[in-house]
């Protein structure tokens, strides 16, 4: 039973961090029907901001607890202005071009990214110090499931739980909604569409350095691709569990988390990845909006 | 837009238990953006501008390029300067030119391939580059095993291709946009790793090497005759994939096809099988990937799974984006472009990708159809005064 | 108007490109290719070498050359592909390369390798271990200074079960050719030796977001140790993720992750961590000059293969001064009947290909850095 117990809560935090990820991509998603390719690279930039911000700080001499919400605050800040960037280079000019290229473009930002960072900083892995460290309380535990993994799960709950009273009880989130459900009519009843799409953004972009920075201290290192992988399996994620809807999202990334530890901790972990891409080819057959999408009925 | 300034401070740093401050760096960043800046904003408007005069129905001229083709006067005469400089390419180029020309034509039809499924019928294929490997494959492991040659294996290439399009299509015809990209970028993964990791069938991450080159009757030619062999028999192939491509556009499957781009639900009202459709549509795409495939394997004698990744499919859909979706001659353009840039762009390796991703960017902002966009044939009735 | 003269313009201009691109330059020098990952995410692998063939010329150079001619530097990128280390390889041939220094990645060399053969140009790797590429025989024309994975594995297998006495022992790889293929080996040889018992056997994905699942797999079996093959990123996430939980398995690895970023990124989980890698010849006096040289230079340590890249080019350049002549053949018999002096000792190569007295021994990490074990 032990094992079980381990696979699962092994399966949970890896979930949780492509919930993280997959909220951003569904927001953005249900908002302008975009695919962000980018938005691997934000939660990279997320993580690499961290570890410098906390190097500096730490070379500063701040005590241990002050370095993590700093390092955090700022990394976070630090995102969500390139997410905003972002979106009013690269998005906001092809509103109204095919989809396929806000694509394309969203593809080269995301190289662009990717390389922007290779060439400032370095092509080796660098160390992340784990941040989180460990608590003297959950040591009988520890061996199950470390405090670094507690820290996830516990944050991504409550992300996600301040993220859905935002979209259901705030103004903004109301007007959120709005804009993803008919722009044109948000437009003339007074959304001011690009501003909600900013917010977006921003947020996303949030949650997805905040998913770096933990996910960096869990693994402790990072690197300029991380960001293309856990991109790619965090949209899978999303899509799994219905594109454009936040429940979904992080319901998908929770399957996909579990169906990733548990294949590879009883069958093997040579095919993992192609376990996890054959259950998302399965699902959308019989549910070909996803587990929780809503099936828009398309008006002839 | 001046927001970016705060972004760069923090980019110039570089830990490795120490830090450095690159100072300079930051300021050079920081004029940089703020002069681009200006361009950027200026031409945005220009295109917002332009937005608006198309709305209101004034734009209606053609594009230049497509002015320029229609010419006869141009066309004729530049058509033989063409066909007579890609004929003796290979005699006054060196092998390595020549070796990178072949490697642009495969490319080409791999566009075009794809043009077939993303441009004309609309569906968006992110796994592409999976029948590009079935293809290859195929060769590699019945030249491996059974000692067939080139010849014998590209109508099976193509063919291996075409079943596994079909196969691909079947799971995915009830979906839409998105999550067919998904669904076949997964499908995409999928074949990468069986590949990767089935090792008795496959050979594994170590790949298949000594694969035979095309057999010229018989003969074995050096390094040299092979790649200027390869190298005309592309531009057959290349030649063939055009024209067959060409038909198709014109005949009732491929006005098939862009009917169900434009809106399936209409298209299914008017009569059109759906499913047949969208199935050929696969199904023939994948043939010339198939045949690509093969191509590379004998090209290239060495085939391994770190080939076909994601990124391939992408940049085989960049081709097709980039060039003009729909038009033949973007594609080829688009393909060249795209492959044989990196190769001369060598000087500058370390910002190679870094200035193709800002290209991408740019070019799909300000010329969201590609280079050479995909006019259709349309008929004006015109008031005669 | 302005269209037809554009139009000229542009594709005078590429044509323009065209031509300059494809003219080279012809001048009696001896040349020298490099070919290796110069960007891209495995650089750090192939630029050390880079540095080592440029010393070496320069050296030669000032005395006079080798032949009476001058030595050219061809430094080529192959980004660690095997598809543009195709066309990394044809464009040596087509600039006329007479040896190549290269390539860096087993994967790539294969790819290269039939190239070269086809022209009969000799090339010599400092760094690709695949076993294949001198005992399948396919490849006359290539050697190297590195011993193969097979003898990596053998050692790793041997100390692992006469030295660590061990019983159980999983093995994992990073599904790369490298990792996959020194795995292999290893599995092979331990259950030969019936020893002890191979519990797990597995891959694992590089750059996954964690490793929790096979960790926990690693646990369950019982494993006492693990043989990993692959190489250093994915050797320090899954020895950090096994020591946070608290598990005390003993890591063994190869040459891969027998590098000082892994103690760097790894960290305080370094610690007790073996692998093997190429024999210690830090009291060579040559090696010794070597690195020296590359400080003067360069202001920095040098990286990965650089002493066997440095071998590599000496043994290369003094075939020809030996064989008298850039001849395939004459080159051939010259490696392998002279001994040359190198970085690494004495060497001479044997019929296959390999460096005889290059050999490899276990590491371990003891306060934060490599000691040899004897």
């Amino acid at each position: 039973m032990d094992y079980f117990l381990e696979l699962f809560l092994g399966g949970l935090t890896r979930g949780s961090i492509y919930a993280l990820i997959a909220l951003g991509y569904t927001m953005v998603y249900g908002i302008i029907k975009l695919i962000n390719f980018a938005h691997g690279e934000i939660y990279m930039i997320g993580a690499f901001t961290g570890l410098i911000a906390a190097s500096v700080l730490t070379m500063a001499g701040m005590n241990q607890l002050a370095v993590i919400v700093l390092a955090s605050i700022l990394a976070v800040f630090y995102s969500s202005a390139y997410g905003y960037t972002i979106e009013k280079i690269a998005y906001k000019p092809l509103r109204h071009a095919p989809r396929l290229s806000a694509l394309i473009s969203a593809i080269g930002m995301s190289l662009f990214l990717q390389n922007y960072v290779l060439l400032a900083q370095t092509s080796d892995f660098l160390p992340f110090p784990s941040l989180i460290p460990d608590f003297d309380f959950w040591e009988p535990y520890a061996h199950i499931i470390t405090s670094q993994e507690l820290v996830i799960l516990i944050t991504t709950a409550m992300v996600m739980i301040l993220l859905t009273f935002l979209i259901k009880f705030s103004r903004i989130g109301k007007a959120m909604r709005a804009t993803a459900q008919d722009r044109q009519m948000a437009m003339l009843v007074g959304v001011d569409v690009n501003r909600v799409i900013s917010v977006t953004f921003i947020i996303g972009s949030a949650t997805a350095a905040l998913g770096g920075i933990l996910i960096a201290s869990h693994v402790g290192q990072i690197n300029f691709y991380i960001g293309f992988i856990a991109g790619i399996k965090a949209f899978v994620a999303a899509v799994l569990g219905g594109i454009g809807s936040i429940p979904g999202a992080v319901l998908g990334s929770l399957v996909l988390g579990w169906t990733e530890s548990f294949f590879t901790g009883y069958i093997s972990s040579d095919y993992e990845d192609v376990f996890a891409f054959l259950f998302l080819v399965l699902i959308l057959i019989f549910r070909p909006s996803g587990i929780l999408g809503r099936t828009d009925t398309e008006k002839v | 837009m001046f927001l970016t300034f705060p972004i760069m401070v923090i980019r110039v740093n570089t830990i490795d238990k120490v830090i450095e401050w690159r100072w300079e760096k930051m300021v050079m960043v920081g004029l940089g953006t703020f002069l681009l800046s200006f361009p950027w904003r200026y031409l945005i408007k220009k295109k917002a501008l332009g937005e608006k005069k198309e709305e209101l129905g004034e734009n209606s001229t053609v594009s230049a390029t497509q002015r320029i083709f229609k010419e006869p006067k141009v066309y004729i005469p530049s058509l033989v300067a063409l066909s007579v400089f890609v004929i003796i390419f290979p005699f006054i180029f060196s092998l390595y030119q020549t070796n990178i020309m072949v490697n642009a034509l495969i490319y080409v039809m791999l566009g075009l391939g794809i043009n077939i499924v993303v441009g004309m019928a609309g569906l968006l294929d992110l796994g592409y580059v999976a029948f590009y490997a079935v293809g290859a494959y195929t060769y590699a492991l019945l030249n491996h095993h059974f000692g067939l040659g080139f010849w014998a294996v590209l109508p099976i290439g193509a063919g291996m291709g075409a079943i596994f399009g079909i196969l691909l299509g079947f799971p995915v015809l009830r979906l839409r946009g998105d999550y067919l990209a998904i669904v076949t970028l997964g499908f995409g993964e999928i074949i990468r790793l069986i590949l990767e990791n089935w090792n008795a069938f496959s050979f594994g991450p170590s790949g298949i090497a000594n694969i035979d080159p095309p057999g010229f009757f018989g003969i074995q030619l050096s390094l040299q005759g092979v790649t200027t062999y390869i190298y005309y028999l592309m531009i057959g192939l290349t030649l063939f994939t055009i024209f067959v491509v060409r038909r198709l556009q014109d005949s009732r499957l491929g006005r098939a096809w862009v009917a169900l781009r434009e809106d399936e639900i209409a298209c299914q009202a008017m009569g059109i099988d759906k499913t047949r459709t969208k199935l050929t549509a696969f199904a023939l795409g994948a043939t010339w990937a198939g045949m690509g495939g093969v191509v590379f394997a004998a090209k290239t004698t060495f085939i391994n799974p770190a080939s076909f990744t994601i990124w391939e499919s992408i940049i085989i859909l960049c081709i097709v984006v980039l060039g003009g979706m729909g038009s033949i001659i973007g594609v080829v353009f688009g393909s060249l472009i795209l492959i044989l840039l990196p190769e001369y762009l060598r000087a500058f390796s370390e910002y190679r990708m870094l200035l193709f991703g800002a290209v991408l960017v740019v070019m799909m902002v300000f010329r969201p159809e590609g280079i050479i966009s995909n006019v259709r044939r349309t008929y004006r009735f015109e008031e005669k005064p | 108007m302005v269209q037809q003269r554009l139009i000229r313009l542009v594709v005078f201009s590429v044509i323009g490109i065209f031509l300059s691109a494809g003219l080279g330059f012809a001048a009696d020098t001896i040349k020298l290719g490099v070919a290796g990952p110069h960007s891209g995410d495995l650089a750090s692998y192939g630029i050390p070498t880079v540095k080592a063939a440029e010393l070496v010329v320069k050296a030669v150079n000032a005395k006079g050359g080798v032949l009476g001619k001058k030595v050219e530097l061809l430094v080529e990128d192959d980004v660690c592909k095997p598809e543009v280390a195709t066309n990394t390889a044809t464009k040596m041939v087509s600039e006329k390369a007479d040896v190549v220094l290269g390539h860096i990645c087993s994967g790539a060399t294969k790819a290269a390798l039939g190239i070269y053969r086809n022209s009969k140009i000799i090339a010599m790797s400092p760094s690709a271990t695949n076993p294949a590429l001198t005992q399948s025989g396919d490849y006359p024309n290539f050697f190297r200074t590195i011993a193969s994975d097979d003898a990596q594995a053998r050692l790793e297998v041997d100390f692992a079960l006469d030295t660590l006495k061990l019983k159980k022992i999983a093995v994992l790889h990073d599904k790369g050719d490298y990792g996959k293929g020194l795995a292999e080996f290893a599995k092979m040889f331990l259950e030969e030796d019936k020893r002890a018992e191979v519990v797990l056997y597995e891959g694992i994905t590089p750059g996954a977001v964690d490793y929790s699942a096979i960790v926990q797999k690693i646990k369950r079996t019982g494993a006492e140790a693990v043989i990993f093959g692959g190489y250093h990123p994915e050797a320090s996430k899954i020895v950090s993720q096994m020591r946070k939980k608290r598990m005390k398995t003993i890591f063994i690895s190869d040459d891969g992750v027998k590098d000082d970023t892994f103690i760097k990124v790894a960290g305080k989980y370094a610690e007790g961590v073996y692998a093997t890698g190429p024999k210690d010849v830090s009291d060579n006096p040559m090696a010794v000059a070597a690195n020296e040289a590359h400080k003067k230079a360069y202001g920095a340590d040098p990286g990965a293969f650089y002493l066997n890249a440095y071998s590599a080019a000496l043994a290369l350049l003094n075939a020809i001064e030996k064989a008298g002549s850039t001849d395939y053949d004459a080159l051939i018999k010259a490696l392998q009947t002279d001994y040359v002096d190198t970085p690494l000792g004495k060497i001479r190569f044997d019929k296959k290909g390999d460096a005889t007295g290059v050999g490899f021994s276990v590491y371990q990490v003891q306060k934060g850095a490599y000691v040899e074990i004897k």
